[in-house]
Protein backbone atom coordinates (compact mmCIF):
# COMPACT_ATOMS: atom_id res chain seq x y z
CA UNK A 1 0.00 0.00 0.00
CA UNK A 2 1.25 3.29 -0.95
CA UNK A 3 0.92 5.29 1.80
CA UNK A 4 0.89 9.80 0.48
CA UNK A 5 3.11 12.25 2.89
CA UNK A 6 0.45 14.52 4.15
CA UNK A 7 2.76 17.09 5.40
CA UNK A 8 5.77 18.43 3.69
CA UNK A 9 8.94 18.91 5.61
CA UNK A 10 10.95 21.49 4.81
CA UNK A 11 14.77 20.36 4.43
CA UNK A 12 17.17 22.55 6.88
CA UNK A 13 20.53 23.84 6.40
CA UNK A 14 22.92 23.08 9.49
CA UNK A 15 22.80 26.35 11.12
CA UNK A 16 18.84 26.33 10.74
CA UNK A 17 18.86 22.76 12.43
CA UNK A 18 20.97 24.73 15.45
CA UNK A 19 18.33 26.61 16.14
CA UNK A 20 20.43 29.52 17.35
CA UNK A 21 19.58 32.47 15.10
CA UNK A 22 15.95 31.98 15.97
CA UNK A 23 16.38 31.58 19.41
CA UNK A 24 18.52 35.11 19.49
CA UNK A 25 15.23 36.57 17.61
CA UNK A 26 12.39 34.90 20.18
CA UNK A 27 15.32 35.73 23.04
CA UNK A 28 15.60 39.64 22.07
CA UNK A 29 11.58 39.67 21.46
CA UNK A 30 10.97 38.53 25.00
CA UNK A 31 13.78 40.94 26.47
CA UNK A 32 11.73 43.63 24.72
CA UNK A 33 8.43 42.87 26.64
CA UNK A 34 10.10 42.42 30.45
CA UNK A 35 10.19 46.32 29.72
CA UNK A 36 6.79 46.60 28.40
CA UNK A 37 4.06 48.30 30.51
CA UNK A 38 2.43 45.88 32.27
CA UNK A 39 -1.35 44.88 32.16
CA UNK A 40 -1.78 43.45 35.83
CA UNK A 41 -4.49 45.26 37.96
CA UNK A 42 -4.19 45.08 41.31
CA UNK A 43 -7.73 44.04 42.15
CA UNK A 44 -8.94 44.50 45.62
CA UNK A 45 -7.28 47.80 46.05
CA UNK A 46 -7.46 48.23 41.87
CA UNK A 47 -11.52 48.07 41.25
CA UNK A 48 -12.54 47.48 37.86
CA UNK A 49 -16.31 49.59 37.13
CA UNK A 50 -18.37 47.89 34.77
CA UNK A 51 -20.62 49.48 31.89
CA UNK A 52 -24.05 49.83 32.04
CA UNK A 53 -24.74 46.96 29.80
CA UNK A 54 -22.37 44.80 31.94
CA UNK A 55 -24.69 41.71 33.16
CA UNK A 56 -23.87 41.41 37.01
CA UNK A 57 -26.16 40.00 39.66
CA UNK A 58 -29.66 40.49 39.16
CA UNK A 59 -31.35 43.27 41.71
CA UNK A 60 -34.86 44.32 42.13
CA UNK A 61 -35.30 48.01 41.57
CA UNK A 62 -36.58 50.30 44.65
CA UNK A 63 -38.50 53.20 43.89
CA UNK A 64 -39.97 55.48 46.87
CA UNK A 65 -39.09 52.76 49.50
CA UNK A 66 -41.11 50.38 47.73
CA UNK A 67 -40.35 47.46 44.77
CA UNK A 68 -41.39 48.48 41.23
CA UNK A 69 -42.59 44.75 40.80
CA UNK A 70 -45.58 43.27 40.56
CA UNK A 71 -45.78 39.80 41.05
CA UNK A 72 -46.51 38.88 37.56
CA UNK A 73 -43.87 35.87 37.22
CA UNK A 74 -42.75 36.28 34.09
CA UNK A 75 -39.33 36.50 35.22
CA UNK A 76 -39.48 33.24 37.31
CA UNK A 77 -40.88 31.42 34.14
CA UNK A 78 -38.51 32.74 31.54
CA UNK A 79 -35.51 31.49 33.71
CA UNK A 80 -33.93 29.20 32.39
CA UNK A 81 -32.08 28.49 35.37
CA UNK A 82 -35.26 28.14 37.40
CA UNK A 83 -33.83 30.19 39.95
CA UNK A 84 -36.36 32.57 40.73
CA UNK A 85 -39.49 32.05 42.92
CA UNK A 86 -42.26 34.90 43.11
CA UNK A 87 -45.47 34.84 45.10
CA UNK A 88 -47.76 37.33 45.01
CA UNK A 89 -49.82 39.01 47.69
CA UNK A 90 -52.76 41.99 47.27
CA UNK A 91 -51.86 45.28 48.53
CA UNK A 92 -54.05 48.69 49.78
CA UNK A 93 -52.35 50.62 46.76
CA UNK A 94 -53.59 50.86 43.64
CA UNK A 95 -50.99 48.97 42.71
CA UNK A 96 -52.64 45.70 43.25
CA UNK A 97 -50.16 43.20 43.92
CA UNK A 98 -46.46 42.96 44.95
CA UNK A 99 -44.50 40.13 45.79
CA UNK A 100 -44.78 39.02 49.41
CA UNK A 101 -41.71 36.61 48.42
CA UNK A 102 -39.19 37.14 45.67
CA UNK A 103 -35.85 34.82 46.03
CA UNK A 104 -33.21 34.47 43.53
CA UNK A 105 -30.82 31.02 43.91
CA UNK A 106 -27.79 32.67 43.36
CA UNK A 107 -26.12 28.97 42.84
CA UNK A 108 -28.70 28.61 39.91
CA UNK A 109 -28.24 31.89 38.34
CA UNK A 110 -25.92 31.74 35.14
CA UNK A 111 -26.55 35.83 34.21
CA UNK A 112 -28.10 35.23 31.44
CA UNK A 113 -30.40 38.36 31.67
CA UNK A 114 -33.55 36.81 30.09
CA UNK A 115 -35.37 38.07 33.14
CA UNK A 116 -34.38 41.82 32.69
CA UNK A 117 -35.71 41.24 29.26
CA UNK A 118 -39.07 40.01 30.02
CA UNK A 119 -39.86 42.12 32.88
CA UNK A 120 -42.79 44.64 32.04
CA UNK A 121 -42.23 47.06 35.01
CA UNK A 122 -38.11 46.86 34.55
CA UNK A 123 -38.39 46.01 38.18
CA UNK A 124 -35.74 43.18 37.76
CA UNK A 125 -32.39 44.21 36.28
CA UNK A 126 -28.99 43.37 35.55
CA UNK A 127 -26.57 45.44 38.00
CA UNK A 128 -22.75 45.71 38.03
CA UNK A 129 -22.06 44.07 40.76
CA UNK A 130 -19.75 41.07 40.40
CA UNK A 131 -18.29 40.36 43.64
CA UNK A 132 -20.40 37.42 44.96
CA UNK A 133 -18.88 35.11 47.65
CA UNK A 134 -21.27 32.29 49.71
CA UNK A 135 -20.60 30.03 52.64
CA UNK A 136 -23.20 27.90 52.54
CA UNK A 137 -26.04 27.14 50.21
CA UNK A 138 -28.45 28.73 52.30
CA UNK A 139 -27.09 32.56 52.10
CA UNK A 140 -26.89 31.71 48.74
CA UNK A 141 -30.40 32.25 48.36
CA UNK A 142 -31.19 35.90 47.89
CA UNK A 143 -34.36 37.29 49.82
CA UNK A 144 -35.82 40.24 49.01
CA UNK A 145 -33.66 42.02 51.45
CA UNK A 146 -30.88 41.57 49.39
CA UNK A 147 -32.49 42.22 46.33
CA UNK A 148 -34.13 45.54 46.67
CA UNK A 149 -31.24 48.00 45.34
CA UNK A 150 -32.29 51.95 45.18
CA UNK A 151 -33.37 53.56 41.83
CA UNK A 152 -30.72 56.09 42.75
CA UNK A 153 -27.90 53.45 42.35
CA UNK A 154 -28.48 51.70 39.12
CA UNK A 155 -29.19 55.09 37.19
CA UNK A 156 -26.24 53.63 34.82
CA UNK A 157 -28.13 50.76 33.72
CA UNK A 158 -31.47 52.01 33.73
CA UNK A 159 -30.44 54.86 31.18
CA UNK A 160 -28.35 51.80 29.16
CA UNK A 161 -31.95 49.98 29.20
CA UNK A 162 -33.64 53.12 28.10
CA UNK A 163 -31.73 53.67 25.55
CA UNK A 164 -31.10 50.35 23.86
CA UNK A 165 -34.16 47.89 24.95
CA UNK A 166 -36.50 48.23 22.12
CA UNK A 167 -34.11 48.29 18.85
CA UNK B 1 43.34 14.05 68.00
CA UNK B 2 43.13 17.95 67.54
CA UNK B 3 43.65 17.90 64.17
CA UNK B 4 41.41 15.93 63.21
CA UNK B 5 38.90 17.92 65.82
CA UNK B 6 39.86 20.91 63.74
CA UNK B 7 38.88 19.23 60.40
CA UNK B 8 36.17 17.73 61.21
CA UNK B 9 34.76 21.46 62.54
CA UNK B 10 35.80 22.84 59.27
CA UNK B 11 33.89 20.55 57.48
CA UNK B 12 31.02 20.84 59.64
CA UNK B 13 30.88 24.76 59.00
CA UNK B 14 31.61 24.54 55.43
CA UNK B 15 28.60 22.27 55.16
CA UNK B 16 26.68 24.65 56.81
CA UNK B 17 27.82 27.61 54.28
CA UNK B 18 27.71 26.08 51.50
CA UNK B 19 23.93 24.31 52.11
CA UNK B 20 22.41 27.79 53.47
CA UNK B 21 24.01 29.29 49.78
CA UNK B 22 22.03 26.36 47.82
CA UNK B 23 18.97 26.93 49.70
CA UNK B 24 18.63 30.44 49.55
CA UNK B 25 19.77 30.22 46.03
CA UNK B 26 16.94 27.82 45.29
CA UNK B 27 14.77 29.65 47.14
CA UNK B 28 15.04 33.13 45.54
CA UNK B 29 15.31 30.99 42.22
CA UNK B 30 11.82 29.69 42.70
CA UNK B 31 10.77 33.51 43.69
CA UNK B 32 13.39 34.93 40.30
CA UNK B 33 11.60 32.21 37.72
CA UNK B 34 7.75 33.85 39.05
CA UNK B 35 9.22 37.16 38.60
CA UNK B 36 10.64 36.98 35.46
CA UNK B 37 7.96 34.77 33.79
CA UNK B 38 5.70 37.78 34.97
CA UNK B 39 7.22 40.36 33.36
CA UNK B 40 7.45 38.62 29.77
CA UNK B 41 4.02 37.87 30.20
CA UNK B 42 3.30 41.84 30.85
CA UNK B 43 2.29 41.17 34.14
CA UNK B 44 3.53 42.01 37.74
CA UNK B 45 4.06 38.46 38.79
CA UNK B 46 4.09 37.70 43.26
CA UNK B 47 3.94 41.44 45.28
CA UNK B 48 1.32 40.36 48.35
CA UNK B 49 3.32 38.01 50.66
CA UNK B 50 6.03 40.04 52.56
CA UNK B 51 7.57 42.89 51.44
CA UNK B 52 7.46 42.94 47.42
CA UNK B 53 6.58 39.45 47.48
CA UNK B 54 9.94 38.36 48.73
CA UNK B 55 8.11 35.60 51.41
CA UNK B 56 6.37 33.99 48.60
CA UNK B 57 8.58 30.83 48.25
CA UNK B 58 8.54 30.30 52.05
CA UNK B 59 4.57 30.42 51.64
CA UNK B 60 4.67 27.64 48.62
CA UNK B 61 6.78 25.68 51.21
CA UNK B 62 4.33 25.96 53.76
CA UNK B 63 1.67 24.92 51.54
CA UNK B 64 3.54 21.68 50.46
CA UNK B 65 4.32 20.70 54.20
CA UNK B 66 0.72 20.96 55.02
CA UNK B 67 -0.37 19.17 52.37
CA UNK B 68 -1.50 15.37 52.25
CA UNK B 69 1.52 12.75 50.97
CA UNK B 70 -0.17 10.16 48.89
CA UNK B 71 1.09 7.25 47.57
CA UNK B 72 -0.92 5.74 44.76
CA UNK B 73 -2.41 2.62 45.39
CA UNK B 74 -0.30 -0.29 44.03
CA UNK B 75 3.01 1.77 43.83
CA UNK B 76 6.12 0.49 44.54
CA UNK B 77 6.03 2.09 47.78
CA UNK B 78 10.22 1.60 48.81
CA UNK B 79 11.10 3.18 45.52
CA UNK B 80 8.23 5.79 45.01
CA UNK B 81 10.11 6.93 48.63
CA UNK B 82 13.97 6.76 47.47
CA UNK B 83 12.93 8.14 43.99
CA UNK B 84 13.07 11.69 45.80
CA UNK B 85 16.12 10.90 47.99
CA UNK B 86 17.94 10.16 45.19
CA UNK B 87 17.08 13.38 43.63
CA UNK B 88 18.19 15.56 46.10
CA UNK B 89 21.37 13.71 47.55
CA UNK B 90 22.68 13.92 43.99
CA UNK B 91 21.55 17.85 43.66
CA UNK B 92 23.66 18.41 47.05
CA UNK B 93 26.52 15.93 46.58
CA UNK B 94 28.07 17.80 43.32
CA UNK B 95 29.35 20.42 46.21
CA UNK B 96 31.70 18.42 47.39
CA UNK B 97 33.73 19.10 44.79
CA UNK B 98 32.72 22.95 43.85
CA UNK B 99 35.08 25.48 44.82
CA UNK B 100 33.57 28.84 45.50
CA UNK B 101 37.03 30.75 45.30
CA UNK B 102 40.76 30.61 46.26
CA UNK B 103 41.79 30.31 49.71
CA UNK B 104 42.34 32.42 52.38
CA UNK B 105 44.69 32.55 55.69
CA UNK B 106 42.94 31.90 58.91
CA UNK B 107 45.63 32.23 61.69
CA UNK B 108 48.14 31.38 59.46
CA UNK B 109 45.89 28.09 58.07
CA UNK B 110 45.27 27.86 54.86
CA UNK B 111 41.67 27.66 54.69
CA UNK B 112 40.39 26.55 51.14
CA UNK B 113 36.22 28.01 49.97
CA UNK B 114 34.77 24.38 49.12
CA UNK B 115 33.87 21.74 51.22
CA UNK B 116 36.86 19.18 49.57
CA UNK B 117 39.86 19.61 51.98
CA UNK B 118 42.37 19.58 48.94
CA UNK B 119 42.11 22.85 46.86
CA UNK B 120 42.08 20.94 43.97
CA UNK B 121 40.57 17.39 44.00
CA UNK B 122 42.06 16.19 40.52
CA UNK B 123 38.87 14.14 39.77
CA UNK B 124 36.81 17.33 39.94
CA UNK B 125 35.07 17.35 36.58
CA UNK B 126 34.25 13.30 36.42
CA UNK B 127 32.72 13.61 39.75
CA UNK B 128 30.64 16.16 38.25
CA UNK B 129 29.96 14.07 35.26
CA UNK B 130 29.23 11.15 37.50
CA UNK B 131 26.73 12.84 39.93
CA UNK B 132 24.68 14.41 37.11
CA UNK B 133 24.49 11.06 35.50
CA UNK B 134 23.17 9.76 38.66
CA UNK B 135 20.91 12.04 38.62
CA UNK B 136 18.45 10.13 35.92
CA UNK B 137 18.17 7.19 38.33
CA UNK B 138 15.88 9.95 40.87
CA UNK B 139 13.83 10.45 38.28
CA UNK B 140 13.49 7.02 36.37
CA UNK B 141 12.71 5.53 39.17
CA UNK B 142 9.95 7.78 40.58
CA UNK B 143 8.68 7.58 37.06
CA UNK B 144 8.75 3.68 37.22
CA UNK B 145 7.42 3.44 40.58
CA UNK B 146 4.47 5.49 40.42
CA UNK B 147 2.34 2.76 38.72
CA UNK B 148 1.17 5.44 36.09
CA UNK B 149 1.63 5.13 32.38
CA UNK B 150 2.26 8.92 32.13
CA UNK B 151 4.97 8.69 35.24
CA UNK B 152 6.20 6.25 33.29
CA UNK B 153 6.69 7.53 29.54
CA UNK B 154 8.22 10.51 31.59
CA UNK B 155 11.09 8.71 32.98
CA UNK B 156 11.43 6.34 30.28
CA UNK B 157 11.88 9.87 28.20
CA UNK B 158 14.38 11.18 30.64
CA UNK B 159 16.49 8.47 31.03
CA UNK B 160 16.87 8.42 26.83
CA UNK B 161 17.01 12.23 26.79
CA UNK B 162 19.94 12.62 30.01
CA UNK B 163 21.97 9.91 28.24
CA UNK B 164 22.27 11.35 24.54
CA UNK B 165 23.00 14.49 26.24
CA UNK B 166 25.65 12.78 28.91
CA UNK B 167 27.96 12.19 26.28
CA UNK B 168 27.53 15.83 24.66
CA UNK B 169 28.09 17.07 28.33
CA UNK B 170 31.44 14.83 28.62
CA UNK B 171 32.69 15.78 24.78
CA UNK B 172 31.86 19.45 25.76
CA UNK B 173 34.17 19.26 29.02
CA UNK B 174 37.16 17.34 26.60
CA UNK B 175 37.86 20.98 25.38
CA UNK B 176 38.33 22.38 28.55
CA UNK B 177 40.53 20.12 30.41
CA UNK B 178 42.54 19.52 26.92
CA UNK B 179 43.48 23.46 26.86
CA UNK B 180 43.42 23.42 30.97
CA UNK B 181 45.48 20.07 31.29
CA UNK B 182 43.78 19.11 34.08
CA UNK B 183 40.81 17.62 35.90
CA UNK B 184 40.74 20.16 38.90
CA UNK B 185 38.12 22.98 39.31
CA UNK B 186 40.56 25.40 40.41
CA UNK B 187 42.85 25.12 38.32
CA UNK B 188 40.56 25.34 35.63
CA UNK B 189 39.61 28.88 37.13
CA UNK B 190 42.93 29.94 37.66
CA UNK B 191 43.63 29.10 34.01
CA UNK B 192 41.39 31.21 32.84
CA UNK B 193 42.67 34.60 34.88
CA UNK B 194 43.07 37.98 32.96
CA UNK B 195 40.02 37.34 30.37
CA UNK B 196 41.37 33.79 29.23
CA UNK B 197 37.86 32.65 29.38
CA UNK B 198 36.99 29.31 28.20
CA UNK B 199 34.17 30.66 26.62
CA UNK B 200 36.52 32.96 24.45
CA UNK B 201 38.68 30.01 23.89
CA UNK B 202 36.30 27.39 23.08
CA UNK B 203 32.80 28.90 22.36
CA UNK B 204 31.44 25.58 20.15
CA UNK B 205 32.32 23.93 23.56
CA UNK B 206 30.67 25.97 25.62
CA UNK B 207 27.52 26.22 23.45
CA UNK B 208 27.23 22.33 23.53
CA UNK B 209 27.89 22.86 27.08
CA UNK B 210 24.66 25.62 28.03
CA UNK B 211 22.68 23.18 25.84
CA UNK B 212 23.46 19.89 27.30
CA UNK B 213 22.88 21.56 30.98
CA UNK B 214 19.44 22.44 29.63
CA UNK B 215 18.60 19.05 28.90
CA UNK B 216 20.49 17.76 32.41
CA UNK B 217 18.14 19.62 34.43
CA UNK B 218 14.83 19.41 32.38
CA UNK B 219 14.15 22.60 31.60
CA UNK B 220 12.39 23.60 28.79
CA UNK B 221 12.95 23.92 25.47
CA UNK B 222 13.79 20.27 26.86
CA UNK B 223 11.53 19.56 29.59
CA UNK B 224 10.55 15.91 27.80
CA UNK B 225 10.69 14.45 31.05
CA UNK B 226 7.11 16.55 32.50
CA UNK B 227 5.42 17.93 29.28
CA UNK B 228 2.10 19.23 30.63
CA UNK B 229 0.51 18.54 27.41
CA UNK B 230 1.23 15.33 26.96
CA UNK B 231 2.30 13.56 30.36
CA UNK B 232 0.44 15.26 32.56
CA UNK B 233 3.33 16.37 34.79
CA UNK B 234 5.43 13.31 33.54
CA UNK B 235 7.67 11.83 35.91
CA UNK B 236 6.22 13.49 39.39
CA UNK B 237 2.85 13.32 38.38
CA UNK B 238 1.51 10.84 41.51
CA UNK B 239 3.73 12.76 44.04
CA UNK B 240 2.57 14.85 46.46
CA UNK B 241 2.92 17.32 49.34
CA UNK B 242 6.66 17.95 50.48
CA UNK B 243 7.70 14.92 48.05
CA UNK B 244 6.82 16.73 45.14
CA UNK B 245 8.31 20.14 46.68
CA UNK B 246 11.67 17.47 47.24
CA UNK B 247 11.52 17.76 43.40
CA UNK B 248 10.64 21.56 42.79
CA UNK B 249 13.74 22.40 45.17
CA UNK B 250 16.09 19.83 43.53
CA UNK B 251 15.29 21.56 40.08
CA UNK B 252 15.74 24.94 41.00
CA UNK B 253 19.01 23.54 43.49
CA UNK B 254 20.33 21.94 39.60
CA UNK B 255 19.50 25.10 37.53
CA UNK B 256 21.78 27.00 40.18
CA UNK B 257 24.49 23.96 39.97
CA UNK B 258 24.89 24.01 36.34
CA UNK B 259 25.27 28.32 36.13
CA UNK B 260 27.41 27.58 38.86
CA UNK B 261 29.48 24.92 37.13
CA UNK B 262 29.46 26.80 33.93
CA UNK B 263 30.86 29.94 35.42
CA UNK B 264 33.56 28.06 37.06
CA UNK B 265 34.37 26.26 33.57
CA UNK B 266 33.44 28.77 31.07
CA UNK B 267 32.99 31.83 32.04
CA UNK B 268 36.83 32.55 34.34
CA UNK B 269 35.06 31.41 37.71
CA UNK B 270 36.20 33.78 40.26
CA UNK B 271 39.06 35.51 38.39
CA UNK B 272 38.50 39.50 38.70
CA UNK B 273 38.26 41.13 35.96
CA UNK B 274 41.09 43.50 36.94
CA UNK B 275 44.30 42.41 38.14
CA UNK B 276 43.95 42.09 42.08
CA UNK B 277 46.63 44.64 42.80
CA UNK B 278 44.44 46.99 41.41
CA UNK B 279 42.08 47.39 45.22
CA UNK B 280 45.53 46.26 47.02
CA UNK B 281 44.31 43.05 48.28
CA UNK B 282 46.89 40.31 47.93
CA UNK B 283 46.35 36.66 47.37
CA UNK B 284 44.99 35.23 50.40
CA UNK B 285 43.30 37.93 52.54
CA UNK B 286 40.14 37.19 53.23
CA UNK B 287 38.46 40.28 51.67
CA UNK B 288 39.62 39.01 48.33
CA UNK B 289 38.13 35.69 48.87
CA UNK B 290 34.81 37.38 49.81
CA UNK B 291 35.29 39.61 46.53
CA UNK B 292 35.64 36.97 44.68
CA UNK B 293 32.85 34.47 45.85
CA UNK B 294 30.31 37.16 44.73
CA UNK B 295 32.24 38.00 41.63
CA UNK B 296 31.64 33.98 40.96
CA UNK B 297 28.00 34.76 42.43
CA UNK B 298 26.98 37.28 40.11
CA UNK B 299 28.06 35.37 36.89
CA UNK B 300 26.13 32.35 38.52
CA UNK B 301 22.83 34.57 38.54
CA UNK B 302 22.90 35.93 35.55
CA UNK B 303 23.53 32.69 33.97
CA UNK B 304 20.36 31.60 35.98
CA UNK B 305 18.12 34.23 34.56
CA UNK B 306 19.00 32.96 31.42
CA UNK B 307 17.52 29.64 31.77
CA UNK B 308 14.57 31.41 33.16
CA UNK B 309 14.48 33.77 30.16
CA UNK B 310 14.79 30.66 27.80
CA UNK B 311 12.38 29.06 29.32
CA UNK B 312 9.74 31.28 28.56
CA UNK B 313 10.82 32.29 25.29
CA UNK B 314 11.23 29.08 23.45
CA UNK B 315 8.46 26.37 22.76
CA UNK B 316 9.48 23.00 23.88
CA UNK B 317 10.98 20.78 20.77
CA UNK B 318 9.26 17.64 19.90
CA UNK B 319 10.90 14.20 20.57
CA UNK B 320 12.59 13.18 17.63
CA UNK B 321 13.79 16.58 17.53
CA UNK B 322 15.50 16.17 20.17
CA UNK B 323 16.87 13.46 19.25
CA UNK B 324 18.15 14.65 16.13
CA UNK B 325 19.82 17.63 17.44
CA UNK B 326 21.80 15.53 20.31
CA UNK B 327 23.28 12.89 18.31
CA UNK B 328 23.14 14.10 14.60
CA UNK B 329 24.50 17.71 15.47
CA UNK B 330 26.04 17.82 18.37
CA UNK B 331 27.63 14.60 18.86
CA UNK B 332 29.48 15.44 15.49
CA UNK B 333 30.09 19.27 16.70
CA UNK B 334 30.97 17.91 19.85
CA UNK B 335 33.76 15.62 17.93
CA UNK B 336 34.82 18.80 15.82
CA UNK B 337 35.23 20.55 19.09
CA UNK B 338 37.68 18.36 20.54
CA UNK B 339 40.17 18.03 17.43
CA UNK B 340 39.79 21.88 16.62
CA UNK B 341 40.58 22.53 20.30
CA UNK B 342 43.72 19.90 20.36
CA UNK B 343 45.47 21.24 17.32
CA UNK B 344 44.54 24.84 18.41
CA UNK B 345 46.44 23.65 21.81
CA UNK B 346 49.15 21.68 19.96
CA UNK B 347 49.95 24.92 17.97
CA UNK B 348 50.49 27.58 20.67
CA UNK B 349 51.41 25.41 23.54
S1 LIG C 1 -30.26 36.22 34.94
FE1 LIG C 1 -31.13 34.46 33.90
S2 LIG C 1 -30.68 32.76 35.30
FE2 LIG C 1 -30.37 34.60 36.48
S3 LIG C 1 -32.29 34.93 37.47
FE3 LIG C 1 -32.38 36.10 35.57
S4 LIG C 1 -33.33 34.72 34.11
FE4 LIG C 1 -32.72 33.48 35.85
S1 LIG D 1 -41.19 39.96 35.60
FE1 LIG D 1 -40.80 41.87 36.72
S2 LIG D 1 -42.81 42.45 37.50
FE2 LIG D 1 -42.96 40.31 36.90
S3 LIG D 1 -42.50 39.19 38.75
FE3 LIG D 1 -40.56 39.37 37.68
S4 LIG D 1 -39.70 41.23 38.52
FE4 LIG D 1 -41.80 41.25 39.13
Amino acid sequence: MKIDKVTKREKLNFLEKLYIPEIAKGLTLSLKYMFAPKFTRQYPEERWEPLGSYRGRPVLVEENGKERCVACGLCSRVCPAVAIEVQAAETADEKERYPILFEINMLRCIYCGYCEEVCPEEAIIMSQDYELTFSSRETAIYDKSKLLVPKEKLTNQLRFLIEYRNI
Amino acid sequence: METFLYILLMFVIKIAIVLAIAFTAAASAVFAERKVAAYIQCRIGPNRVGPKGLLQPFADVLKLIMKEDIVPYEANKVFHKIGPMITLTVAFAIYAVIPFGDFFYLNGEKVYLGIATSPNINIGVLFILAMTGLNIYGVTLSGWSSNNKYSLLGGVRSSAQMVSYEIVMGLALVGVILITGSFGLTDIVNHQDNWKWNLFLNPIGFLLYLTASFAETNRTPFDFPECEQELVNGFNTEYSGMKFGIFYLAEYINVFTVSLIMSLLYLGGWTLPFPSEWIGLEAGSFWLSLIQLVVLLVKTSLLVFFFFWVRWTIPRFKYNQLMDLGWKVFLPLGLLNIILTAIGVYCFK
